[in-house]
């Protein structure tokens, strides 16, 4: 479990994050979402460690970031595997060399056992075959199934997730939702996604994280959205004429029937 | 302002350079990424340094023929001043200026390239000390290599001279051959080799600098780039004239 407590952060004399607290939980598919500019991206970053907050805690299990030495961030590193909006892979590994690259480099495997581990990872996102290509070879949807046997192969305590839906058509995008959905109950993750993809939201969010204009505006899951009465959030989730359609639906039906929408 | 701003910028490139002197987390993989470097920084470069310094060897011996050829000065005088042009400023200081466009774009391009896809930000986030990871190879493979240019250099320009010592007549073959040999002093040799050295470590470190710190996308790497080249140059020049002061006087 992670913990945020009253976490603040400014650029010059810009106050991006207000204060914000939040509980992202173990075994849950945790969703910050906002619009552009309302500070989950500095937010992320700052559960991360890439950038450093002004004031406020923040807990992995117990521990807090801001409070660690350099090398005890070092060690925390090793638990967490990020997923980056552009996949961050390195250009000049293949799909097994980007996979293997985090055992290379913190563990005292064997080259066969690292081979079999990094297999293992890429079965796992479905990219059989895929193994000997270059990243500039592969499609963008791939790249990010890549990106995620990557932040997986550590066997990580903590999965952060920078837009993994962003490029992708929507089709794609289901299946990177559903991968991490699994793979975070699978493994009993805290997957923490950063998203403004409504699918992701009404699909996988378990635990719901609204921040707008810095401040934590609304916390709930992907049921109690439908019936929510913060304005922010209908406005923010609701914005799109498919997804007002689908609130009045569910209004009027209680729940989406998914056999009826199959057929 | 722009005394404070340089001193800042020199502190962050003192602190950098601390980040790139830790001690490696894998020797294994810092000694492949070495290997990797002395190819892609070093063993690419011999084909240009082949050609420029075959090149201006020649124009070296041509233009010694036109300016130094005098009824009171001897003919193996031509050797001899191209010999020690190439010795004490072409072979280095030339050399490495011509390579900072070169290996140093190179650096900074790949470097920019890696911070503005966010790959330096997935070694960080993994624990990997990026800048030692990404910079420390580059330096040690340049700088190990530089030698081997920096002798290259000296050993095919000496061969563009003889080749219009036999080519042309502008200058009698055993005559050049005489003045490259003449009064050789070994310690413009060692003095070459040195200032090669510190120019390799001032091209990789400072692109790798530019590169290391771009903000924004392709249009900042490219800026960098620039960066990276201009800088370096300035640098190599002005430890040029610093080294030159302390080694040869």
């Amino acid at each position: 479990m992670i913990e945020v407590k009253q976490l603040t952060k400014s650029f010059d004399d810009r106050t991006v994050l207000h204060s914000v607290d939040a509980t992202f939980y173990t075994g849950k598919t945790n969703l910050i979402i906002g619009q552009s500019g309302s500070g989950k991206t500095v937010l992320m970053k700052s559960l991360v460690g890439l950038l450093t907050p002004d004031s406020g805690e923040i807990l992995f299990d117990g521990r807090n970031l801001l409070g660690m030495k350099h090398q005890e961030v070092k060690e925390l590193r090793k638990e967490i595997g990020m997923l980056f909006q552009g996949s961050a892979l390195f250009d000049s590994e293949t799909v097994l060399g980007n996979v293997m690259f985090p055992l290379v480099m913190f563990t005292d495997m064997s080259r066969a056992e690292m081979r079999d581990r990094a297999m293992f990872c890429i079965e796992r996102v479905n990219l059989k075959g895929a193994e000997n290509k270059y990243p500039s070879e592969i499609s963008g949807g791939m790249q990010k199934r890549v990106a995620i046997a990557r932040a997986i192969s550590l066997n990580p305590k903590y999965l952060f997730c920078d837009e993994p839906n962003s490029g992708l058509d929507p089709k794609t995008s289901i299946l990177i939702d559903e991968l991490l959905s699994d793979i975070t109950h699978e493994y009993n993750i805290t997957t923490v996604i950063n998203t403004h993809d409504m699918n992701s939201v009404l699909g996988i969010g378990e635990n719901i994280i609204f921040i707008n204009k810095g401040y934590r505006e609304w916390v709930g899951d992907m049921s109690q959205i439908y019936t929510t009465t913060n304005e922010a959030l209908n406005d923010f989730v609701f914005a799109t004429r498919l997804f007002q359609e689908v609130r009045e639906y569910v209004a009027e039906n209680g729940t989406i029937d998914k056999r009826k929408v199959q057929k | 302002m722009i005394i404070t701003k340089s001193l800042a910028m020199f502190g962050r490139f003192c602190m950098y350079l601390g980040r790139v002197f830790a001690i490696p987390d894998r020797w294994s993989v810092f000694g492949k990424r070495t290997v990797q470097e002395v190819s892609k920084l070093g063993i690419d470069s011999i084909p240009l340094v082949i050609v420029i310094s075959l090149f201006i060897g020649a124009v070296c011996a041509i233009q010694m023929q036109l300016n130094v050829t005098s009824p009171i000065m001897p003919a193996y005088s031509v050797g001899l001043a191209t010999r020690e042009i190439i010795l004490l400023e072409f072979s280095n200081s030339i050399l490495c200026l011509i390579l900072a466009g070169k290996v140093g774009s190179n650096i900074a391009s790949e470097i920019g390239t890696m911070r503005v896809t966010e790959q330096i930000d997935a070694l960080e986030i993994m624990g990997v000390n990026s800048a030692n990871y990404l910079t420390l190879p580059k330096i040690v493979g340049f700088v190990l290599f530089m030698p081997v240019l920096s002798v290259l250099c000296m050993f095919m320009a000496f061969i563009g001279g003889w080749c219009v010592a036999v080519f042309t007549d502008l200058i009698p073959v055993s005559r050049y051959i005489y003045g490259i040999q003449t009064m050789f002093n070994e310690w413009y040799v060692w003095y070459g080799l040195i200032k090669s050295l510190v120019f390799a470590f001032l091209i990789a470190s400072i692109s790798s600098f530019c590169g290391y710190y771009v903000k924004g996308g392709a249009l900042q790497v490219g800026k960098a780039s620039t960066d990276a080249v201009v800088s370096s140059s300035i640098f190599i020049l002005l430890f040029d004239v610093i080294l030159t002061k302390l080694l040869l006087q």
